[in-house]
């Protein structure tokens, strides 16, 4: 029991070091990722308080955080310097991929909240 | 030094004039093939004229007119008082609108530059336009996975396959003209996600995905093959970065694109068919989180991590997957549709849904129908797996999944051959291209005109390949050789090495060529056979070739015809629901049941009333306020699809819903026959009597063609009906109801039958109409 305490202490602290070691422009995408998902989460409950008419707002609103979260995890894979897949993939491409893709969203989002 | 600089110069132009070319004779190719997918499908446009075939494409037909000439607007919010009569159909929330809008564009966009071409043209006219599409996406399709040869080689069997061109002949304006080109767009627009990577491509597949939605109900397959085909790389292995990108933003953005399509709605989220896309988004997040991690940590600590998470999260998902269960297991169907559900278990439809049971698409086709639909590709298929194979890859892995997943679909219904077609026609075009491909090669190994480096068979080639590698290293000096090798179209030496290796001999490999010539010319005959004769019959005309000579049955639309110029506007007219489509559309009055199908008990009451006797048939169609009667007869002339063939599913349907209409009483030792050996229930009932009133007089036997005896009973009278219109076949025969006399003396007099009293047995259960 306590070497399993140990080592949770011991993976949590090396998994803060590695995590403190990325750069900072991730770490502010990885910033952007958690407050959306918290934004879901908080509708999420909302919906649990006062009931889930009408739908397709809540779904919408729900959707729109999900969608924005996992585009921002897109860019962040996109535009990471240890990923050798997309290493010759300029970041201001990626950037531009990730605003239309946004923007789609969007725009499909303002047509179904109602 | 200027020689080998220019050599290198001459030969890098020599590599782009030799791409230009290609370029050049790819684009030429792709331009006949779109000719050829287009001219194929004209058969049936010279032989009898440009006409909208079938029951499906009236429909769509009659929704495009109504959209050209109402908008937009009116279209999305349209209530049909004409079908359905008196219940209506929210058409703008059960069609689906892919097919209508496309057509609707092309003919407004024409229409504002001046080419007044009516709807009627465009909309027989739109599906071979779209299998021109279709084949070029094929190509692309091919192209990402295999190389453009087997691109172009898919294109050109896409183009012909019958199967295709059974649903996409010119005239057939149903929603598989548009969706199969909508399915492989975005299979394309999925691999190339996969292949690059690029968010871009991420959002054309999901817009792709939206398009595909809007235009067919088979959708669910794409959103089922996708999830099934990234859990398959999760397990094998090949996660990437890319899989992400092409997955989870086509699921969200393709969740609320669905949802916004009025026919799906919030089906997106709620029914099972969607499911599984949650749970394989769910666990391609965990399975990325993971290797995020992975690569955080060492690995010892990442055990560690492991054994914790595990311990944790399998509690957490074993809650979970319970809620879920129960919640799944409360709803009758398990949350499926009847449609899927007869698509995942093959008996479901006889046992509890006899309306889809009883569609001839909806059986499960036999191995002829196998060779029919796409011939030659059946025995190339196979040997397209195995290229796919060599090597693997997640495009190639996508398709053979593909593949093997529509096969089995095609097993269970025959209506979706349409979805088998073009995965056949794609790993046929890669086994025939690499066939091909080897064959060439070792044809132009072999021939002796070039230098000594590519000599006889494939004897000399273990020390060739040292030889060749050394003349790479030393550029400058030997640009001759190096010219020749440019010359030969080689690409880098040890590649070249490797082809040198699975050289054949000279002759077979001409002979193999000659016989794959050979056979995609059978393959080339037997589509243009299957087009011309088998696949292009509008089926509202009929002929038929005689000793005295050619025959063309046009009766359908006389009767149609005859209908909307002799009746009033509203009056109601009652048949069995296969023509309820092309009633409204030609003959526009108001009808009671439709093709859609989607109110049981209804057809169930039509279906009662054709098998009751007369009076109580009269009863049934009064209260649906019904003035004419519709029955397809095909005695007099030998046409087997008509009600009285259709006879038996009426029965079902009806007796399924209501109680005293039992089949037993209509079968004599198991068969349902109307000579003298027919039960007295079935020569009673309101079919067999409009049907045979008269047909005595025709030969003075009343001899039925198609059932090929004389009927049973041959002169009798109808009390509660009169005859109205009978077309020159006796091909359609209209009935009027006759109003209910003034004066009612005392008892009402009519025929002693076994119906009073057969009703009479039924006791407690009463139907509403007495």
């Amino acid at each position: 029991m306590p070497r399993a305490t140990s080592d949770a202490k011991l993976l949590i602290q090396s998994l803060g070091k590695a995590y403190a070691a990325t750069p900072t422009n991730l770490k502010i995408i990885d910033l952007y990722v958690v407050f959306v998902v918290a934004t879901a989460l908080i509708q999420v409950a909302y919906m649990g308080l006062v009931g889930s008419f009408p739908f397709n707002s809540f779904l919408s609103g729900v959707l729109s955080c999900i969608g924005t979260a996992v585009l921002a995890v897109c860019l962040r894979i996109q535009v990471n310097k240890d990923n050798k897949e997309f290493k010759d993939l300029p970041p201001e491409r990626a950037f531009a991929d990730f605003v239309l893709c946004n923007l789609v969203l969007h725009l499909v989002i303002m047509n179904f909240l109602g | 030094m200027p020689e080998p600089q220019s050599s290198v110069a001459s030969s890098g132009s020599v590599d782009r004039l030799r791409n230009a070319f290609g370029g050049v004779l790819c684009t030429f190719t792709l331009l006949l093939i779109g000719v050829l997918a287009f001219s194929i499908r004209l058969f049936s446009v010279i032989k009898y004229e440009s006409v909208i075939h079938e029951f499906d494409p009236y429909f769509n037909y009659r929704v495009t007119q109504f959209l050209s000439k109402n908008g937009i607007y009116e279209f999305w919010n349209w209530f049909d008082d004409r079908t359905w009569y008196p219940l209506g159909r929210v058409i703008g929330g059960t069609v689906y609108p892919g097919l209508t809008l496309t057509a609707g564009t092309i003919w407004w966009l024409l229409n504002s530059l001046n080419i007044p071409l009516s709807v009627e043209t465009v909309c027989v006219f739109t599906a071979p336009i779209f299998s021109v599409n279709a084949s070029w996406a094929t190509y692309l399709l091919t192209k990402e996975t295999k190389g453009p040869g087997a691109g172009l080689m898919a294109a050109t069997i896409l183009a012909m396959v019958p199967s295709y061109i059974s649903r996409s002949v010119a005239g057939s304006y149903d929603n598989e003209a548009v969706a199969i080109f909508a399915l492989i767009f975005t299979f394309y627009l999925y691999v190339k996600t996969l292949n690059t990577g690029s968010l871009f491509y991420a959002t054309l597949n999901a817009l792709s995905y939206f398009y595909m939605v809007c235009s067919w109900g088979g959708y669910t397959f794409i959103i089922n093959l996708i999830p099934m085909h990234v859990l398959l790389c999760i397990v094998t292995g090949r996660y990437s970065s890319r899989l992400y990108i092409a997955y989870a933003p086509l699921i969200v953005l393709g969740t609320l694109l669905a949802a916004l399509v009025p026919v799906v709605g919030f089906n997106a989220v709620m029914t099972s068919e969607h499911f599984a896309s949650f749970l394989v988004f769910i666990i391609l997040h965990v399975v990325a989180l993971v290797y995020y991690i992975k690569g955080l940590l060492t690995p010892r600590l990442f055990k560690v991590a492991m054994t914790f998470v595990i311990t944790v999260g399998l509690a957490v998902c074993f809650a979970a997957a319970a809620i879920l269960v129960a919640l799944i297991a409360s709803s009758p169907t398990k949350g499926w549709s009847g449609r899927s559900l007869s698509l995942l278990d093959p008996t479901y439809a006889s046992k509890y849904i006899p309306i889809i049971a009883s569609v001839s698409e909806h059986q499960p086709p036999t191995w002829p129908s196998y060779f029919m639909d796409i011939n030659v590709l059946a025995f190339l298929v196979p040997a397209g797996i195995i290229s796919c194979f060599l090597p693997l890859s997640d495009a190639s892995s996508f398709l053979v999944l593909y593949l093997v997943t529509s096969v089995y679909f095609s097993g269970v219904m025959v209506r979706l051959m349409l979805v088998l077609a073009p995965a056949a026609c794609i790993l046929s075009g890669i086994a025939l291209s690499e066939a091909f491909g080897v064959l060439t090669r070792s044809m132009k190994f072999q021939r002796p005109t070039l230098d000594d480096v590519s000599s006889t068979a494939g004897d000399g080639s273990s020390d060739t390949p040292t030889n060749s590698e050394m003349v790479s290293k030393e550029k400058p000096s030997k640009k001759n050789r190096k010219k020749d090798r440019d010359s030969e179209g080689s690409s880098p030496v040890d590649h070249r090495t490797e082809e040198k290796l699975l050289v054949l001999p000279c002759g077979p490999s001409a002979v193999g060529i000659m016989l794959l010539i050979i056979l995609s010319g059978f393959y080339v005959v037997h589509c243009v056979w299957a087009a011309a004769e088998a696949y292009s019959a509008p089926s509202i005309v009929l002929t038929s070739r005689s000793h005295d000579g050619f025959h063309v049955f046009d009766d359908f639309r006389e009767a149609y015809g005859w209908l909307r110029h002799n009746t009033d506007v509203d009056d109601k007219v009652a048949s069995w629901w296969d023509y309820g489509y092309q009633t409204t559309a030609m003959a526009n009055k108001t009808v009671i049941v439709d093709n859609n199908t989607w109110n049981n008990t209804h057809i169930a009451t039509v279906g009662t009333a054709m098998a009751s006797p007369e009076k109580a048939a009269w009863e049934i169609f009064n209260s649906l306020d019904v003035k004419y009667v519709l029955v397809i007869f095909g005695g007099l002339i030998g046409y087997p699809s008509d009600d009285i063939n259709k006879f038996l599913w009426m029965v079902r349907i009806g007796g399924s819903v209501f109680p005293q209409i039992k089949e037993a009483d209509y079968l004599k030792d198991g068969n349902y026959r109307v000579d003298t050996h027919g039960t007295s229930t079935m020569l009673n009932s309101l079919m067999y009597k409009l049907c045979y009133y008269r047909f005595v007089e025709t030969d003075g036997k009343g001899f039925d063609r198609v059932r090929r005896y004389e009927i049973g009973k041959k002169h009798f009278k109808l009390t509660h009906f009169e005859e109205v219109f009978t077309t020159h076949h006796w091909m359609v025969r209209i009935y009027k109801l006759k109003p209910q006399k003034n004066r009612v003396r005392g008892k009402l007099k009519f025929k002693p039958s076994s119906k009073t009293s057969s009703m009479r047995k039924t006791g407690g259960k009463k139907s509403p109409w007495q």
